[in-house]
């Protein structure tokens, strides 16, 4: 018996201030103590706990307000509901596809419910080569505690679908290191379609957790608003100037939306983020708003297996591999984290090379098709310095983000590691997602091909579902955006709460990275901006 | 398919200079963007999806519905892109409609609902590999569109083992 309430639609029957844009009919103006841009896992987190110290709360999110009823898990439907650009967001060159959340929850409401504290040495390098006090991995443990225990992170104890089977198969069988990923799951059917909106509200998305509980603290949440630009003067930001999206929800509308607020916490997410700064054109003497920003470049490798995989049923990650990251030096090659994504229609159509007779030869076997990502660790060597967020013509953002020689050698070797854990997982065949690339019967005669690909932007797919970085923290303005505290540097009432604060990459999935330090943050804002 | 392919060699720089210029050739890019796919653009898709879904097209009297689902599902996928990309599409499809680009760019003497699908075919596979980087995002673009259009359409799972979502009760 599923449980199909919904807890969104109860909220809004109750009396929630919701206000979805598209059906004002003047140029409002709204206020409260603290305007938060973004309702993904930073902006969430911070409204939850904010409102709880009680503070009047506003929340500024683009996206619509969906929920549990709305979520059929149709690929169709979903990317172009709850997506930035319909799941088809590029970097400027087009090479990197990246999927981001755009809608109420943000990435929480569609990412794949992987759990990951912010791995050790990840923070140890924060702190010895970036100098940032305060975020290690004992000042983070209460933290990471608080989210676990909120959002109901805990190890899967479920076997895992067929598809994270074979990473732990192929694993096991070359010695290899993996392990089980935690999931912020309660009640899961392992039905697979988190990416789409979970459909039981099992998964512990912002979307039923602390937006709900913000809401029901009396916050404000406007839909279908983007967040404009800042007004500010001397060292001060006096208000956000905001747009109603037109009927369609993509492009602004005629209605504009004032908000004033004490203080403004940025939540949109890396790329949005920083785009939201550099409209506002707030001082950045040192020019770091929306440099460094960072992908976690990722690569893909198909395996066609004897039996059935059926990639799209069952949690879709369940399984890791960190024997390419752990031991990496990041003064050396880049290191890489190896994982199993969702196989569903679409995503596995575009993700294939090729059009005709052979790609819909390789969809034929869907069913049977067994497939691995390899997600690189960018940030932390001097050739991986990230891409940067420009502004389009009519104020959007681009990232450019060029794909170096120094990456390239990492796809070239995750290449090599996914078809060696294919083809000892028993795959009969491997087809490394390239232009170029075949499908290939036997590990030797891969690796040969592999070494031969002439790798590059547009001939290699590159997707990205992590979007971290482009207003990092760090005790210093030269390299900075945020103070360890979370305060823009050269604004007093400007704060940033969400991925783009990451100096680096995390390497690995990183919403509990993004709970833990914005709870830290806002814990301590709480108490300092109590009413 | 010989006079075809040296035209496109000896003016694909042409094409492509083109295309870097960032669209000097704007006419009619601005014109139903914000809306479904105009009637150039669409014959254009029209004429590409048989192409890119060789092998997954159904054979039989439904093929024609299949095609026009598939142009359709493009159409409106293009509507819930942000401007920007929308912009850029427009103006591939205007260069791509005009004769002289269109011939730069692919080749094709013939116009697009004249082109057999052998053709579009080869001009792809051209696309898909070539050194000019913007061919190349044309084609992964189109890929993108196409296919997604094609595999989130029901229509397409039974010949790929896809039962679809399960049924919640």
């Amino acid at each position: 018996m599923t449980d199909r309430r919904d807890p969104i639609r109860e909220g809004l029957a109750r009396g929630w201030r919701v206000i979805d844009a598209r059906d004002i009919d003047h140029d409002p103006t709204y206020e409260a103590d603290v305007a938060i841009v973004g309702t993904g896992a930073g902006g969430a987190t911070v409204a939850d706990i904010l409102s709880a110290a009680g503070l009047r709360i506003i929340l500024i999110e683009e996206g619509p307000l969906k929920s549990s009823s709305d979520f059929r898990m149709r690929e169709s439907e979903a990317y172009p509901d709850l997506y930035q650009a319909s799941a088809a967001r590029k970097t400027r060159d087009k090479a990197i596809n990246i999927l981001q959340g755009r809608c109420v929850g943000g990435g929480t409401t569609v990412n794949w419910t992987s759990s990951f504290r912010t791995p050790p040495r990840t923070l140890a390098h924060w702190r010895d080569a970036l100098g940032i006090e305060g975020y290690g991995t004992d000042d983070l443990a209460a933290w990471f505690a608080r989210a676990e225990a909120r959002l109901s992170i805990a190890p899967w104890t479920v076997a895992p679908n067929a598809n994270n089977a074979a990473l732990a198969r192929g694993a096991r069988a070359l010695g290899i290191a993996h392990g089980t990923i935690r999931r912020n799951v309660s009640g899961c059917l392992n039905l697979g379609y988190c990416g789409m909106g979970c459909p039981t509200n099992a998964k512990q998305s912002m979307l039923v957790t602390t937006i709900p509980a913000a809401l029901d603290q009396g916050a404000l949440l406007l839909t279908r608003t983007r967040a404009q630009r800042l007004a500010w003067s001397g060292d001060r930001a006096s208000s956000l100037e905001c747009v109603a999206l037109d009927r369609a929800g993509i492009a602004p509308g005629a209605r504009r939306i004032h908000v004033r607020a004490r203080t403004y916490v940025a939540a949109g997410g890396a790329i949005n983020t920083p785009a939201l700064l550099l409209r506002s054109g707030v001082p950045d003497p040192h020019g770091v708003v929306g440099r460094r920003t960072f992908l976690h470049p990722t690569v893909v490798s198909a395996a066609l297996m004897p039996d059935a995989v059926d990639g799209y049923a069952g949690a879709p990650q369940s399984v890791y591999s960190d024997a390419f990251l752990d031991d990496v030096p990041f003064e050396g090659p880049i290191g890489y984290k190896i994982e199993a994504p969702p196989i569903h229609p679409i995503l596995a159509a575009i993700t294939l090379p090729g059009h005709g007779e052979a790609h819909a030869r390789l969809m034929r076997e869907l069913s049977h098709m067994q497939v691995l990502i390899a997600l690189l660790r960018d940030g932390f060597h001097d050739e991986s310095p990230g891409g940067t967020v420009h502004l389009a013509v009519d104020g959007t953002p681009v990232l450019d983000y060029p794909l170096r020689e120094y990456l390239w050698d990492g796809v070239r070797r995750a290449f090599a590691s996914m078809a060696d854990i294919q083809f000892a997982a028993g795959a009969r065949a491997v087809v490394p997602v390239h232009a170029r690339g075949a499908a290939y019967v036997d590990a030797a005669r891969t690796r040969t091909a592999i070494a031969g690909f002439a790798l590059g932007p547009l001939v290699t797919p590159v997707v990205s579902a992590h979007v971290m970085g482009g207003c990092p923290l760090g005790p210093d303005a030269k390299h900075a955006a945020v103070d360890t505290g979370g305060r823009y540097h050269h604004l007093a009432n400007l704060y940033v709460a969400d991925g783009s604060l990451f100096p680096t990459s995390i390497g690995a999935n990183p919403q509990l990275s993004i709970y833990a330090i914005a709870a830290k943050l806002a814990s301590a804002w709480a108490s300092e901006w109590r009413p | 398919m010989n006079r075809g392919r040296r035209a496109f060699i000896v003016t694909g720089a042409l094409g492509a200079a083109a295309l870097a210029a960032g669209g000097w050739l704007r006419f009619g890019a601005s014109a139903r963007v914000d809306a479904l796919l105009g009637d150039d653009a669409r014959g254009i898709v029209r004429a590409m999806v048989p192409a890119f879904l060789a092998g997954a097209l159904p054979d039989d009297a439904q093929r024609t519905q299949a095609i026009r689902e598939a142009t359709d599902a493009v159409s409106v996928a293009v509507a819930g892109l942000p401007r920007e990309a929308q912009r850029e599409l427009a103006q591939l499809f205007a260069l791509l409609a005009f004769a002289p680009t269109r011939v730069a760019m692919t080749g094709l003497w013939s116009d697009w609902p004249h082109a057999t699908t052998a053709e579009v075919d080869a001009v792809l596979v051209r696309w898909q590999t070539s050194r000019l980087s913007l061919l190349r995002s044309a084609y992964d673009g189109l890929h993108q569109l196409i296919l997604a259009a094609w595999y989130g359409n029901p229509r397409a799972w039974a010949a790929i083992g896809y039962a679809g979502p399960p049924q919640l009760t």
